[in-house]
């Protein structure tokens, strides 16, 4: 057993953080305060994501962590060890697998079901915050829902660009009522945040922020009229594995331009890959 | 006829020091009001009490709403009153950065309060946005362009098109020409007339310049040290002020 | 049309070891439609006060100004502001405009003012800066740089553009070569006959005895001077 108390928190503040969980999930998309801990790692490394993961982690979970939808990145490996040796969890990779498993930036690509935990890394909970810097004013926006200016941030894509640019931390209305920054996940990735079976929480250390979707929640993405709401990805196929419907990382493969585009979801990748499933860098045809 | 403004009383308190005191009057569809007095008079004041930015600490200031008739802003809910600030009222700042969004496009600007009261169709907001732009004599070139790099001219008759553009009954001015050079201000001055008269706006305006009020307001109220010491028609105050301040004040001004 | 009824002011000048001065004591006047009363007396003797009065202008501190049946000196602001609107009309001897604005916009505005639209109002306006003489390319411009002369006539223009019921003309001939002052006097004549009820001050003679009806020495309520 290791020397610290189980996931590395004390209970007190466990309890804390339970509470806040709990009320996050009462009320859907909405953010609640709670006292962030300094924990052994600097913020914007996902302090917010492991004290939710720590205060929802009991000793039977299987833990599973992903940083922008691979398993195998310094942060995703340093925050499993992490666990591993503070709680003495189990941990996988498989997303079929995990129990709970803390994500920053993606959603993964296997549907989840009913009594997993998706736990987000939040850099900047408040999705008002880049056009209205007053915390005291966007608190009052929330609470009367004068979301006018959500649109604004949209409208502006649309005007310098042509149409809506923000391809990831796109915004989100929850249940109808608060709007909600859904963490720095593609947009591609926003329809699987409505309806979702699992539980999702969200954790923003340094800004010292939880919120929370419970199960089979309705999440709606914010657009105009004439400039619906589109999840898109890059137009290919997965090189490794051949997915049509993944979302895609693109790898710059030497310094002549060359390139290709494979999963960003390793854990997916690699379980089509030992289906049989081949694309154009390692399958048959390539060869 | 019903007044659309009715404002009882109004008195606000800064510790021991009077902001104003007992201010009282009724605005009608259609009048524009002016509010003079020197720096410190408690005309901002008044204007921030009947706004809803400041509490004031007695009275009531009672407008006739479109859907419930008169209703007492002051004791009204918090979302009730910032419905009003963003439908049927405007404010326009005596600095336009005050009033503008200076980080989101003129357009933008313009679209927020659509947006904010529901409207989804962006070709139609945008439409809209750049109509009032013409309105109030910006290219519709600029649509696109930041606050920032337009001039303070232009930058305040971007404020006034951002407020208007839902079509208020009533707009709040503090010292809308404050600040601007005088061929600046004559122009905005022909602008919001044109405004007043063909929106039948209701407006109330402070100001320390009696020449815009005599150009732009039907009645005037001169206020000092937070009191109202004259009331009347503009012209009237103007030219046969009745209190030693009042008289005063007129003789003051320096004739060009 | 216009009545006044024992019509007194007197100016206190606060700043000026609060002296006060009468001015006009106890006037008692009235004009019918149709009919054109002249204000007499020398210069200082009280002809504009009187008619700034009139216009609710000056202050009355006692009697009554009634126009059309309402007591001006009683009413509300907001009542003034119709009636000037709607059947009071004033020629001052000075043009007072927002800078900028066109002459053709200057002398459609009291008609815009009363509903009419714009078409209306400005074919109205060139009608009557046509018969005033004001040449065409001068429309677009604003007042303000004009002439003496020029800005009189567009202030008349203005004052005519509307049909008021009762008005009040200070000066209207001042500052104008024969063939304009011609055409102010028939604009006069013009709205007596349709019924207008008009006080005006004239040091013309000429045109007084051709447009007025009546004289009214304004010096027997002048206290200072009658004194």
């Amino acid at each position: 057993m290791s020397d610290y108390n189980f996931a590395y928190l004390d209970e007190q503040t466990k309890r804390m953080i339970r509470r806040a969980i709990l009320k996050g999930l009462a009320i859907p998309g909405y953010q609640v305060p709670f006292a962030s801990r300094e924990m052994p790692m600097p913020y914007g490394w996902g302090t917010g994501g492991v004290q939710v993961s720590a205060a929802v982690m009991t000793p039977d979970d299987r833990f599973k962590v992903i940083d922008q939808g691979a398993d195998d990145t310094t942060n995703a490996v340093s925050i499993r060890t992490f666990f591993e040796r503070t709680a003495g969890v189990a941990t996988t990779t498989k997303t079929s697998e995990a129990s709970v498993i803390q994500t920053r930036h993606r959603i993964p690509e296997e549907r989840l079901s009913e009594g997993q935990i998706l736990v987000y890394q939040v850099p900047i909970p408040e999705p008002l915050q880049f056009l209205e810097p007053r915390e005291s004013e966007t608190r009052k926006m929330h609470s009367l829902e004068e979301y006018g200016l959500m649109h604004v941030k949209l409208y502006e894509d649309i005007s310098r660009h042509g149409h809506i640019a923000t391809s990831y931390d796109y915004p989100v209305k929850v249940e109808g009522r608060y709007v909600m920054d859904p963490s720095p996940i593609p947009k591609f990735d926003n329809p699987k945040l409505g309806d979702m079976a699992a539980i999702q929480l969200f954790g923003a250390g340094r800004e010292q922020r939880i919120y929370a979707l419970p199960p089979y929640t309705q999440v709606v993405s914010l657009d105009f009229e004439d400039h619906p709401f589109e999840a898109s990805k890059p137009d290919h196929p997965c090189a490794m594995c051949g997915a049509e419907n993944s979302y895609l990382d693109e790898v710059i493969t030497d310094d002549t331009g060359g390139r290709m585009f494979v999963c960003s979801d390793t854990d997916f990748c690699e379980a089509r890959q030992a289906a049989g499933n081949t694309g154009t860098m390692n399958g048959r045809d390539a060869a | 006829m019903t007044p659309l403004l009715s404002v009882q009383g109004i008195t606000k308190f800064y510790g021991h020091h009077i902001g104003c005191k007992d201010v009282g009057f009724d605005l009608y569809p259609g009048e524009v009001m002016g509010i003079v007095g020197e720096s410190g008079s408690g005309k901002s004041t008044l204007l921030n009490c009947m706004a809803g930015h400041l509490t004031p600490d007695a009275g009531a200031v009672v407008f006739d709403t479109r859907s419930d008739g008169p209703k007492n802003t002051v004791t009204m809910s918090e979302p009730e009153r910032r419905m009003l600030s963003r439908t049927d009222w405007a404010f326009v700042h005596q600095h336009a950065r005050d009033g503008l969004r200076m980080g989101v496009s003129a357009g933008g600007n313009v679209g927020e309060r659509l947006m904010a009261v529901g409207e989804r169709h962006y070709c139609d907001i945008r439409a809209k946005a750049t109509d009032w732009l013409g309105r109030v004599e910006i290219d519709a070139t600029r649509v696109d362009d930041r606050p920032t790099t337009f001039s303070g001219g232009m930058q305040q008759r971007l404020q006034i098109a951002r407020n208007l553009v839902t079509g208020p009954r009533l707009v709040f001015m503090d010292e809308p020409t404050g600040g601007l050079d005088v061929s600046v201000q004559a122009r905005l001055l022909d602008l919001l007339r044109g405004l007043v008269r063909d929106m039948g706006l209701s407006a109330i305006i402070v100001t320390h310049d009696l020449a815009v009020v005599r150009l732009l307001a039907d009645r005037l109220m001169v206020m000092k040290d937070g009191h109202v010491v004259e009331a009347g028609l503009t012209d009237q105050v103007l030219d046969d002020p009745q209190h030693a301040y009042s008289q005063l004040l007129v003789s003051s001004v320096l004739q060009v | 049309m216009i009545e006044l009824k024992n019509v007194s002011k007197t100016f206190t000048m606060h700043n000026q070891s609060s002296a006060v001065i009468e001015v006009i004591n106890d006037v008692s006047l009235s004009v019918a439609a149709g009919e054109c009363v002249a204000l007499t007396g020398a210069s200082g003797a009280g002809k504009s006060t009187l008619m700034r009065m009139i216009y609710g202008n000056y202050l009355t501190q006692a009697g009554q100004i009634l126009i059309d049946g309402a007591d001006l000196v009683q009413a509300e602001p907001r009542d003034v502001i119709a009636l000037r609107r709607e059947t009071l009309g004033y020629v001052s001897q000075f043009l007072r405009v927002v800078p900028r604005v066109p002459t053709l916009d200057v002398v459609a505005e009291p008609l815009r003012a009363v509903g009419a639209s714009a078409e209306t109002a400005q074919a109205r306006a060139k009608e009557l800066l046509a018969k005033l003489n004001i040449p065409q390319r001068l429309w677009a411009l604003s007042p303000t740089t004009f002439s003496g002369g020029e800005q009189q006539r567009v202030n008349i223009a203005r004052g005519f553009a509307h049909p008021y019921p009762a008005m009040l003309l200070d000066e209207p001939t001042a500052s104008l070569d024969a063939a304009n002052r011609e055409v102010v006097l028939s604009l006069i004549e013009e709205a007596k006959a349709r019924g207008a009820a008009i006080i005006g001050i004239f040091h013309d003679e000429a045109a007084r005895d051709r447009v007025c009806d009546r004289e009214i020495d304004v010096s027997q309520f002048t206290p200072g001077i009658a004194a």
